[in-house]
């Protein structure tokens, strides 16, 4: 990058070799590479028909589409490259496109060919791009995309004699209408089989003669591209590539030196430089309108961020999504949790009681069930997300709430992980990846935790629905338990403010590397796009953290279960006999017994001392400590702890029942009070009770201290909020009876 | 004057961008170099960041950003 030492999460393959040797299988591959919003994504779709499998790169925790490229005759491979705007790359996202076109990343060879998309819109700025790819030596083609928007503008391309002075194809197309694929992946063919391009940008010689030097001091070892930005970027990436393969930092110094005598003191100089290229390349090709035309994109845009009625109307958008995800996830998590019940009851039935019984039915459909819960709330919200951003709303979003991020610290681009974390924070870290400031991404990925995931929603529901009064106000407008809900989520939003503030005062302290949004027009959400993106996520979730919930179960299970002694079996019966206790009773009085001399159990009562000042018993801590490594594990636990088995869910008429009727051991007052229920409320929604998230924080900030860090400080300040609340609200309690 | 004190919809043209760093590199790099024809389009609520219009396509900065962009009116 151009200022950053490397990204820790973009490490390229540290044997320093490039990767030409052709090792996965005979297909060509082609790397798909362009400017964001110039309709890539649907690009990709056209030309593989939807067909997406996500190539994971070691050290590389985004996911970069591959797919086959249908229509051809020679195998292709095409490559969903991330947006960039130029391959002096100041984020990791368009790190990667700079490793691998130089061939820098392990485990991919260097793409044979590049389809260069270019937004027919918006050609001088979209050249930029394409000036630097056509010195990467590699046969490529540009697919003009967008034409039609841009004839709407009334602005027209002449295709052809761009065509002739750049000396490679240009394909119009419309990457939504199918009949304008064919010639593009004609051209593509064509290519594959063919010659580097033979226009280069008029760089300064000398800069030209420079990088040339020092590409062959290297012998070979970093592409001309590369040393071009050894020499133009200090302290960047490049020269730290450069100097680690052996370069002398003294040939660095002299070759810049004679450089600026030459009066080229910087990138500034190459910038200007490719502009002027461009201006001479455009010459006669753009036809514009005299004066600029205003379309329906524009006139809508003056509405929507409009000084006072812009905030407004994003308010109401996030009001609206949070409440349509509350009323749409609620009836098909409902589903999935008796469909889940359904099974476990079924597998009770056909399974001799024992152990194994209690494996599948508790450990096995218990775990399986209670991460496919989640998959409503999840999806929806990563649904609305796509949406929003598809239609180019969400850049103005980002716009609108800059102002306010940066007094923490942050920029608008961290709206939108933060946003996605209120689904699931696995997807929403790997988002951060477009934040180009690396101590702003550090920062945003560190907080991410504290927005209320999916996961702790369960809780919310069971706790609110049994302690809190369904009173309403304001004739029936204001509800006292969604007004509790809200204030749950609004908890996590209020730490997470002076935690980012914290830590970008101190640890992050540092200039911001500057907030440049690029405003696209709206447009229509594609329906392809949008399930895509609802696809990942939920995928990404089911498998990154889906595999830790289900070991997570079954471990809690077995310390849950585990050790079932005889004496105990017999103390509870001799009870029975001595009490009277119908079989029904026994039964519960076992289970519980069981549980209590269980080794989750006797975890339990081991914290009771440290839990007591919240008001919390053994079997609460039992709960907490099951969902330190998955809180996704919690009302299962609590269903379990209460007697009642497993396969409850947090809408379970008869979970809610029994918390309310739970006692304090030894006495008849209730165990649940509302202080209780809110102080485990605050401590889920501050608690980092996600191993999953851990784990990718530690591969995305390179280090193992963060994870850590997070977890320490995250359970310190979930337990004192909760024996703050727990404390306030027995006090307030007090006050008013 | 300075892009970040610009009066909104003038037609104005860049004639220089300050300092070097990486943040100016990229602002040429999206355009925003000796010549180009750039036009504010409005801010934010809060007044930052700004909005501009910048040959064929809208672009929102800082402040602090379009302080380092000096124009003058065509």
């Amino acid at each position: 990058m151009r200022s950053d030492p490397p990204g820790e999460s973009v490490r390229p393959d540290p044997t320093g070799k490039t990767h030409e040797a052709s090792g996965r299988g005979r297909a060509a591959i082609v790397a798909l590479i362009g400017n964001p919003n110039t309709g890539k994504t649907a690009l990709f779709n056209a030309l593989t028909g939807y067909r997406r499998h996500v190539a994971n790169y070691p050290g590389v925790t985004v996911d970069v589409g591959r797919g086959r490229v249908r229509g051809v005759r020679t195998p292709m491979e095409l490559l969903d490259l991330p947006g960039t705007y130029s391959l002096a790359a100041v984020s990791p996202d368009e790190m990667l496109v700079t490793n691998v076109t130089c061939g820098r990343v392990a485990g991919e060879r260097r793409p044979d060919c590049i389809l260069a998309i270019v937004d027919a819109s918006n050609l001088p700025r979209n050249l930029y791009l394409i000036s630097q790819l056509l010195e990467l030596g590699l046969p490529i083609v540009i697919a003009l995309n967008m034409v039609d928007i841009a004839r709407s503008r009334g602005i027209t391309v002449d295709c052809e004699r761009l065509s002739q002075r750049l000396g490679i194809t240009v394909i119009p197309v419309v990457a939504t209408r199918k009949k304008t694929i064919p010639p593009l992946v004609e051209a593509l063919e064509r290519a594959v089989a063919g010659t580097p391009p033979p226009v280069l940008p008029d760089l300064p010689p000398k800069l030209v003669e420079e990088s040339a030097a020092l590409h062959d001091a290297l012998e070979e070892g970093m592409q001309p591209a590369e040393t071009l930005r050894v020499l133009l970027d200090r302290d960047g990436y490049a020269e730290q590539q450069f100097l680690e393969r052996g370069g002398s930092p003294a040939r660095v110094a002299e070759a810049r030196g004679r450089l600026e005598q030459a009066g080229i003191d910087g990138p500034a100089a190459e910038v200007r430089a490719r502009y002027k290229w461009i201006n001479r390349i455009l010459e006669g090709i753009i036809s514009r309108p005299e004066t600029p035309v205003r379309t329906w994109s524009d006139r809508m845009d003056r509405i929507l961020t409009h000084k006072l009625g812009g905030a407004v109307l994003l308010l109401v958008v996030l009001y609206v999504v949070f409440e349509s995800i509350f009323r749409w996830a609620g009836p098909l998590m409902e589903t999935i949790d008796r469909a889940f019940a359904w099974l476990g009851a079924a597998a009770t039935t056909l399974l001799p009681e024992g152990v194994l019984q209690s494996l599948v039915v508790d450990g096995i459909i218990g775990g399986i069930g209670g991460i496919l819960v989640f998959l409503p709330q999840i999806v929806i919200l990563f649904a609305f997300i796509a949406v929003l951003e598809d239609c180019g709303y969400m850049a103005r979003a980002a716009y609108m709430v800059d102002r306010l991020m940066r007094s923490i610290g942050l920029s608008g681009r961290a709206f939108i992980p933060l946003l996605s974390s209120f689904a699931c924070t696995i997807p929403a870290i790997m988002g951060t990846r477009v934040i180009a400031d690396r101590r702003e991404r550090f920062v945003t990925i560190l907080i991410a935790p504290f927005m209320s995931c999916a996961a702790r929603l369960p809780v919310y529901v069971l706790l609110i629905s049994a302690f809190v009064p369904a009173s309403a106000y304001l004739g029936g407008w204001v509800e006292l338990q969604a007004l509790v809900m809200l204030a749950m989520y609004l908890v996590g939003v209020v730490v997470a403010v002076p935690a980012a503030w914290l830590l970008k005062s101190t640890v992050f302290a540092g200039p911001s590397s500057g907030f440049f949004l690029e405003l696209p027009s709206y447009k229509w959400p594609r329906l392809g796009a949008v399930w895509q993106r609802m696809y990942f996520g939920g995928r990404k979730f089911v498998i990154n953290a889906g595999t830790v919930i289900f070991a997570v179960n079954l471990v809690v299970w077995a310390l849950g279960y585990f050790p079932r002694s005889a004496a105990t079996r017999v103390a509870v019966q001799q009870q029975a006999q001595a009490l009277s206790w119908d079989e029904q009773r026994v039964e519960a009085e076992l289970a519980g017994a069981y549980l209590r001399d269980s080794f989750l159990g006797r975890m339990g009562r081991a914290i009771e001392p440290a839990i007591e000042p919240l008001g919390w018993d053994w079997r609460i801590g039992v709960g907490v400590i099951a969902s330190f490594p998955a809180r996704e594990v919690v009302v299962a636990t609590l269903g379990t702890i209460f007697n009642l088995g497993a396969e409850q869910g947090e809408g379970s008429v008869s979970l809610r029942t029994a918390l309310k009727q739970a006692k304090r051991p030894g006495t008849n007052q209730p165990l649940f009070t509302l202080p209780v229920a809110l102080s485990i409320m605050v401590f889920f929604a501050l608690c980092a009770q996600c191993s999953a998230t851990l784990v990718l924080i530690g591969k995305e900030t390179g280090s193992w201290l963060w994870p850590l860090a997070s977890f320490a400080s995250m359970t310190t300040i979930a337990y004192l909020a909760a024996l703050g609340v727990a404390t306030a609200a027995r006090a307030v309690g007090q006050w008013l009876w | 004057m300075l892009l970040a004190s610009a009066p909104l919809s003038e037609m104005l043209r860049v004639t220089g961008v300050r300092a070097g760093g990486a943040i100016a590199c990229r602002l040429m790099e999206m355009g925003l170099i000796e010549g180009a024809l750039v036009q504010v389009v409005g801010r934010a609520p809060l007044g930052d960041p700004m909005r501009v219009r910048l040959g064929d396509y809208e672009l929102s900065l800082r402040n602090a950003e379009a302080g380092l962009v000096d124009v003058t009116a065509i």
